[in-house]
């Protein structure tokens, strides 16, 4: 059997890979997935907590980031989508209407 | 198996709430003149107002996921205030911006469903779904103007930044739940007390901490703050500078002081005054350079989050009170000022205001109350909500950080009496449009009536 650390472990490199991305990378797409990334290694570690607790509420909380995910890429592409019409930028660095 | 009914008395204010907005949203499909939807709102609005002063919704439900207590019930009355003000600041403003989807009304009750499970949460489940419910909504609400470049600009730095920091804070609650076997904030809390503090349980509770210093808008986490607020359309901006900050205000009251983090306070207070002092500062002194108003508003909103901090690192019950007394007083100057901001038909610099006093002098007058207000001087409501918080933050003998609070909200009197200056000493250069409306004017009464009643009579707030 996995011990528990094996999967806190793997949780924890995952979501490092999102936030150093997130912070390094320019391109909007790329930062959405980063936080993808962020979102998926949570529910790593609450499925693996919930399995050696034996107590379903982490897989409850799973179910619902999934859905929460789900809905916030769309909404995140939706206002791309807006972007990208009104002006051709998908990167940060283009995107500088407002400073100070 | 028997499923007990759950008893929905307590989620009826929510209930009303996204009933309303969903009715709105199929309305929306029929009516062309998107007049009627802010009515409705309004009046779902009182609806739930009157759903929330219920005592008999007091009480727990759902197994224990969710409470109503006298601490959510206050909190969901500043949330009432925040939307039906919003509604009535919107109302016209969205035409002239033509802007005017009828989608607005059903997301702003979405976000104020939002921001009322954050504050009736007593589950880590409950919370995080009522915050996204919250975010979700604000995000689209930032980008509404979708032809206009800033706003979309504004919306996707927004989300960006939003939906990191829920990452965050899902991270941290990962952690809580391997540690306490538990979500439930009040089991946690009771779990700590015999467990005590460990590595990783730092390391979450530092994860909740940021990421409710994102939606709370302090500093370092404060960067999205000044461009979303410039970006998206000014009801908007009024919107979200107090309400999803009470919210973050409140599970941070709820998580910190009540409930799960309540045993390791000697482990939090140094963080969260570490935040504050540094909010503060960068709040007080950044708006001093600004010239755009909304940018100006969005830094002393960042300052205001510091000052509210005070209440929570006090730690008292007194503290507490404080800070939800402070919030309420803020709802109704901030949105005051953000009327005026509307009611102006011209640009958004503050140049734009110099001479208003001889154009307008009503407009002028209402201005300079609500910038009195902001900076905190009797007899405005303003001075009563710093004047307790600071007091609440002496008793609990953090002297030194109220010092520290008050040369900064002295410093804060430069930026916002820099804009009564404009308004009464410099020349008219034009004449200036206003946009008035009787929505709009009945926003500005009640704000202005308020901080007068509030600041002269403060019982009507405290206790």
């Amino acid at each position: 059997m996995v011990p528990l650390s094996w999967y806190i472990g793997l949780s924890t490199v995952i979501f490092m890979i999102g936030v150093v991305g997130f912070l390094i990378r320019r391109n909007i797409i790329v930062m959405l997935m980063s936080i993808e990334l962020m979102l998926n290694s949570v529910n790593i570690s609450l499925v693996a907590f919930s399995h050696y607790l034996q107590d379903l509420r982490g897989q409850i909380l799973v179910f619902f980031i999934i859905t929460v995910a789900a809905s916030e890429t769309a909404i995140g592409l939706a206002i791309l989508v807006a972007l990208y019409k009104n002006k051709e930028a998908v990167h940060t660095n283009e995107i500088t209407e407002m400073k100070g | 198996m028997n499923i007990p009914f759950p008893n929905l008395m307590p989620v009826a204010p929510e209930i009303i709430i996204t009933v309303a907005a969903s009715i709105l949203l199929i309305f929306d499909l029929a009516l062309r003149n998107k007049g009627p939807l802010a009515f409705l709102s309004l009046l779902a609005a009182g609806v739930t107002v009157y759903a929330i002063i219920q005592p008999a919704s007091l009480g727990e439900t759902f197994g224990g996921m969710f409470i109503s207590d006298s601490y959510s019930v206050y909190f969901k009355l500043i949330f009432m205030v925040n939307l039906i003000l919003t509604v009535l600041i919107s109302l016209k403003y969205l035409q002239r911006q033509k802007a005017e989807y009828g989608e607005y009304y059903s997301l702003l009750l979405f976000a104020t469903a939002g921001m009322m499970l954050m504050a009736s949460a007593k589950d880590l489940i409950v919370l995080y779904l009522g915050l996204e419910l919250m975010a979700l909504s604000t995000y689209i609400l930032a980008g509404i103007k979708r032809h206009d470049i800033k706003s979309n600009e504004a919306a996707m730095k927004y989300f960006l930044l939003g939906s990191f920091s829920s990452a965050l804070l899902l991270y941290g609650i990962s952690l809580l739940y391997g540690l306490t076997t538990t979500t439930d904030l009040y089991q946690i809390a009771a779990y700590l007390k015999q467990t005590g503090s460990s590595m990783p349980l730092l390391m979450s509770m530092t994860l909740i901490a940021v990421a409710f210093s994102f939606k709370i808008a302090a500093a370092p986490f404060h960067m999205w703050a000044p461009d979303v607020y410039e970006g998206a359309p000014t009801s908007v901006t009024a919107f979200m500078s107090v309400g999803p900050k009470a919210a973050g205000f409140a599970v941070i009251g709820r998580v910190f002081l009540m409930s799960a983090f309540q045993g390791m306070q000697a482990d939090w207070t140094p963080i969260l005054i570490g935040i504050a002092i540094l909010t503060m500062a960068v709040g007080n002194i950044v708006a001093l350079s600004q010239t755009n108003i909304k940018r100006m508003l969005a830094y002393s909103s960042i300052a205001h989050a510091g000052y509210a901090l005070l209440g929570i690192i006090a730690g008292t019950e007194e503290g507490l009170h404080a800070m939800m007394t402070y919030l309420l007083i803020y709802a109704f100057m901030n949105i005051g000022a953000f009327a005026i901001v509307i009611l102006l038909d011209k640009g958004d610099e503050i140049k734009d205001y110099e001479g208003l006093s001889k154009s307008r002098p009503l407009v002028a007058a209402l201005m300079l109350v609500f910038m009195f207000s902001l900076t905190g001087i009797p007899p405005t409501a303003g001075f009563i909500g710093k004047f307790n918080i600071f007091m609440a933050a002496i008793k609990a003998g953090y002297t030194w950080l109220v010092v520290i609070a008050v040369i900064f909200s002295a410093i804060s009197a430069y930026y916002y009496l820099r804009v009564v200056m404009n308004m009464y000493m410099k020349e008219m250069k034009q004449e200036a449009a206003i946009a008035p409306s009787p929505s709009l004017g009945l926003a500005i009464l009640i704000t202005v009536l308020m901080v007068f009643i509030i600041g002269i009579m403060p019982s009507v707030v405290i206790g």
